[in-house]
């Protein structure tokens, strides 16, 4: 008996594990940065170069960095799920516009709306190495102490609104 | 018009060159840590390239990022340290050995002892089975002498 059912639980325990390979999503790479401090940063705001944003200026908030850039055609697809969260006017969103050009980057706001409190522009992808940004867009979530609470990879759709940023922002809001 | 032909390939060799870009070093030593560094770093866009290997942006970017902190006189632990620090144990394609990426480098020759104890299990298992079916040929054998031995007597 046990000649047949050893083979048969091997076999059952590689299908499990090569199942869990395969729904694994390679793109997601744990971010060694969730809980530690937000990089500091310290960059032009795109429509007023002038001025720069640095990190101390969003302390004592709980808010959202949007990586994005005009050539990134996944950042138009999650556009209009910020453009309806800011409307919510529960967090601020700070836009990282990444490798791009102002030019650029301005036209493409004007086109599809400007969910962003500021743009800043991180040109030489500095800030973006700072932040382990590998795959635009990237958005992450930052509570009052300055803390990386949650990194979201890839395009931001409603549903994750609701059932994750939502109720972070909630929680980190209620954090003294 | 012969000298079509070479012009394209003339072009095409460029755009194959043009993956890497070249980096100058006054030290060599500089040179050959640049080297291993840029070997050993994953490119994450491309995951399954090196950054020495890939031309996508990122990689661009990683190889700017080693560079200058090797001219800035860094050693190459603190250039690993900062690149584990901001993309994860990922970014290595050699991995540090620590509680986290134990499994990965231990995994192997946990397969490997188990493998060797299957192999002696199975061969102990054939050797006792042999002995018996041995001793029971033998005991057969034996049964069979006594009773031609029985019958000749009578």
């Amino acid at each position: 008996m046990l000649k047949f059912i050893t083979p048969l639980i091997l076999f059952i325990a590689m299908v499990i594990f090569l199942a869990m390979g395969l729904s694994l999503n390679p793109r997601d790479i744990p971010s060694p940065l969730i809980n530690k401090p937000a990089p500091e940063f310290s960059l032009p705001i795109l429509a007023t170069p002038e001025k720069v944003l640095s990190k101390a200026d969003m302390a004592e908030k709980v808010w959202l960095l949007n990586v994005w850039a005009s050539w990134c055609s996944s950042c138009r697809a999650e556009h209009p799920v910020f453009n309806e969260l800011v409307k919510m006017n529960i967090v601020p969103i700070i836009g990282l516009n990444y490798k791009d050009e102002p030019w650029a980057a301005q036209k493409w706001l004007n086109q599809l709306g400007n969910p962003y409190q500021v743009s800043i522009m991180d040109r030489e992808g500095r800030t973006g190495i700072d932040y382990g940004v590998y795959a635009v867009p990237e958005t992450f979530v930052i509570d009052k102490k300055g803390l990386i609470r949650y990194k979201h990879t890839g395009v931001v759709k409603w549903n994750d609104v609701q059932q994750t940023l939502l109720p972070m922002i909630k929680q980190l809001n209620a954090e003294i | 018009m012969k000298s079509l032909p070479i012009l394209i390939l003339l072009v095409l060799s460029f755009q194959c060159v043009a993956g890497v870009e070249y980096k100058k070093f006054d030290d060599p030593e500089k040179e050959q840590a640049y080297r291993v560094l840029i070997e050993e770093l994953r490119c994450l866009v491309c995951q399954n390239q090196t950054i020495a290997d890939s031309n996508a942006d990122l990689a661009k970017d990683l190889r700017r990022q080693v560079y200058e902190m090797l001219e800035k006189g860094q050693s190459q632990d603190e250039i690993v340290d900062f690149m584990i620090a901001r993309y994860g144990d990922f970014v290595m394609y050699n991995p540090q050995f620590k509680a986290k990426t134990g499994v990965l480098w231990i995994a192997p020759f946990v397969f490997l002892l188990s493998g060797f104890i299957l192999v002696w299990i199975i061969s102990r298992r054939k050797k006792t089975e042999n002995n018996m079916e041995a001793k029971e040929q033998q005991k057969q054998k034996r049964a069979k002498i006594k009773s031609l031995l029985d019958q000749g007597e009578q």
